[in-house]
């Protein structure tokens, strides 16, 4: 294990975040600020309560998710299609790491920021509505699974990737409706039969319901199956990981 | 030190970038590979060094395979590219920590430091990459390249692109690696370079490995002299007075061809002219033959080269 080249990739993501500090924190804490002062003050204040929760705090676990996963996915995207853009991938690519330390490293600095990102939230959140969460220790648990497991989408569409338009396409197209239809507003319980079975196809549902449980002890869907639901996902992102450099796929020619 | 086999590769393009070349690079040596735009030079670096998965073929890098052992194999391995790809908003100094600590080495910054110096960085470590000249970046590749200590460096075109003095800097820095123990191949366009630093020089072109020869004898090829002798007559033989000289006579019997090694320069005898020379023109005389002409050519090394390179596959 190369545990040098994984702390060398890391540190060398975690100082770019702290270069771009204003894009990679501070613009997904106002877009936040934003949501929480129209949806949760705003709107939320002619909102029945869901199940007992006020709208505003019901809010707080979903949009932390949106911030999670578009967060993720972006900046393990980034991490990994920038140097293979600039051509200065052929330093890792020649260097003695395997691919799973070149992985760890940059999921991992990607995974370390969305997580800081969603505390911030978090934090930010709680001046706004009072918070309870009722299991901190699943909370902090669905958090650092989902970030994992979406830089490591984050890191396979990088890869993908062949233009900065295709970087943006996935989390625009796909990620950002998923999240949106996934409850991260409302709960599953206020739609119509039809549309509730629909959104049980909605993989982004089962991390929203999870992380949701964790705060307020309810849930669209039980928390075991959320779990398994996220591990799955997880499970099938590595599998990719793994034939893309078995096959050094868009990396090596 | 690195041990070719067989290698081959045809990129999904279809384009047949190497074909079956093998070579065997030896501790310690300046290995130059010459050859002219697309002949597989940074195909052949590239695979040696993880860029590019080989179609066919084996390498080994000090016994290491690079595929099934690449760990211990690309350890060894610095690698400077043709292109000038570096960070843009990394400053010199943590840059060049990065490179070392992606090879797995600890952080040595006493080490660093004189790297930096001699490659003239050192006034620039803190600098941000973007800011720099492309001699400067060159240089800082450099720098990476050679970070975590190599004992093999590949310098794909080193002095493309780079003015006179810092050539020269490259060429002596080369030769202290080379001193240091550190086994080195370098791609070239131009035979001057060759000739300069190698030990030896394989010429590339098409995909295949068209020579490979030590540089001394190179030279030798490249003293080589030649006089024709243009006759008025076709000869059916050389005369046996002429035998001593082993002159070539052509097909048609009009022209005579003698090759010799031509002096040195400022080799002792060089003011006295070639005996040899003018004995044979006297031997001629002697023997009757009578000659129209005569002319001499000296093959040099680009003549080699261009001659081969065009023989095409
Ligand atoms: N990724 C690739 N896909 C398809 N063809 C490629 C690729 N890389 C190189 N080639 C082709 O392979 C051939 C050899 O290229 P290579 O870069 O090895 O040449 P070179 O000897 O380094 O040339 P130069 O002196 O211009 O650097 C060229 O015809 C080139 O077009
Ligand atoms: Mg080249």
């Amino acid at each position: 294990m190369n545990l040098r080249a994984i702390r060398a990739i890391y540190v060398f993501e975690m100082a770019r975040t702290l270069r771009t500090l204003l894009q990679s924190v501070v613009s997904p804490v106002i877009s936040t600020t934003l949501y929480f002062v129209v949806f949760g003050s705003a709107i939320g204040g002619h909102m029945a309560d869901i199940e007992g929760v006020p709208y505003g705090a019901f809010l707080v676990p979903g949009l932390i998710m949106l911030t999670l996963l578009t967060q993720s996915v972006a900046n393990a995207s980034f991490a990994i299609y920038f140097p293979r853009f600039s051509g200065t991938i052929y330093e890792i690519l020649s260097a003695p790491v395997s691919p799973l330390e070149i992985v760890t490293g940059y999921v991992g600095a990607a995974a370390t920021k969305s997580v800081a990102l969603g505390l911030i939230i978090l934090a930010t959140a709680a001046l706004f509505t009072p918070l309870t969460i009722l299991h901190p220790l699943w909370m902090l648990g669905f958090l650092v699974l989902t970030a994992v497991t979406f830089a490591l989408l984050g890191f396979i569409i990088g890869i993908w990737a062949d233009s900065f338009e295709k970087l943006q396409l996935i989390p625009m197209l796909v990620i950002t409706p998923l999240t949106f239809l996934g409850g991260a507003f409302y709960s599953v319980e206020m739609l119509p039969p039809a549309w509730r079975t629909v959104t049980l196809f909605n993989p982004v549902l089962y991390l929203i319901s999870g992380f949701r449980w964790s705060f307020f002890g309810l849930s669209d869907v039980s928390v075991e199956v959320s779990l398994a639901m996220t591990l799955g996902f997880l499970a099938l992102c590595l599998v990719i990981v793994h034939f893309i450099f078995r096959t050094g796929y868009r990396m090596k020619s | 030190m690195i041990s070719i086999a067989h290698l081959s590769k045809t990129y999904a393009s279809g384009h047949s970038a190497l074909k079956d070349v093998s070579l065997d690079i030896r501790r310690g040596e300046i290995f130059a590979l010459l050859g002219p735009n697309g002949a597989g030079k940074t195909t052949l670096i590239s695979i040696v060094c993880g860029l590019v998965t080989p179609s066919a073929g084996t390498v080994s890098v000090d016994g290491h395979d690079i595929i099934t052992d690449y760990r211990a194999a690309r350890a060894k391995i610095g690698l400077v590219p043709q292109e000038l790809t570096t960070d843009s908003f990394e400053r010199v100094r943590d840059n060049v920590c990065f490179s070392r600590g992606l090879f797995g080495r600890p952080p040595d910054p006493a080490y660093i430091e004189t790297l930096l110096r001699s490659l003239s960085l050192w006034e620039k470590r803190d600098a941000l990459i973007r800011t720099l000249s492309g001699g400067m970046k060159r240089r800082l590749l450099i720098a990476k390249a050679l970070s975590h200590q190599p004992e093999v460096l590949f310098l794909d075109e080193p002095t493309a692109g780079v003015d006179v003095e810092l050539r020269r800097d490259m060429w002596n820095l080369v030769r202290t690696l080379r001193e240091e123990g550190v086994t080195i191949i370098l791609t070239t366009h131009y035979l001057e370079e060759a000739e300069e630093m190698a030990d030896r020089v394989g010429v590339i072109n098409h995909g295949e490995l068209i020579l490979v020869e030590d540089k001394a004898a190179l030279m030798k090829k490249l003293g080589e002299k030649r006089l024709t002798l243009e006759l008025s007559a076709p000869l059916a033989g050389v005369p046996d007075l002429l035998a001593p000289f082993d002159l070539a006579l052509a097909p048609d019997g009009r022209e005579l061809t003698y090759t010799y090694a031509a002096a040195k320069e400022g080799a002792p005898g060089e003011r006295a002219g070639h005996p040899a020379v003018a004995d044979l023109l006297r031997a001629v005389a002697a023997s009757g033959i009578a000659v129209r002409d005569l002319r001499t050519r000296e093959s040099s090394l680009e003549e080699i080269f261009v001659s081969l390179v065009r023989r095409e596959p």
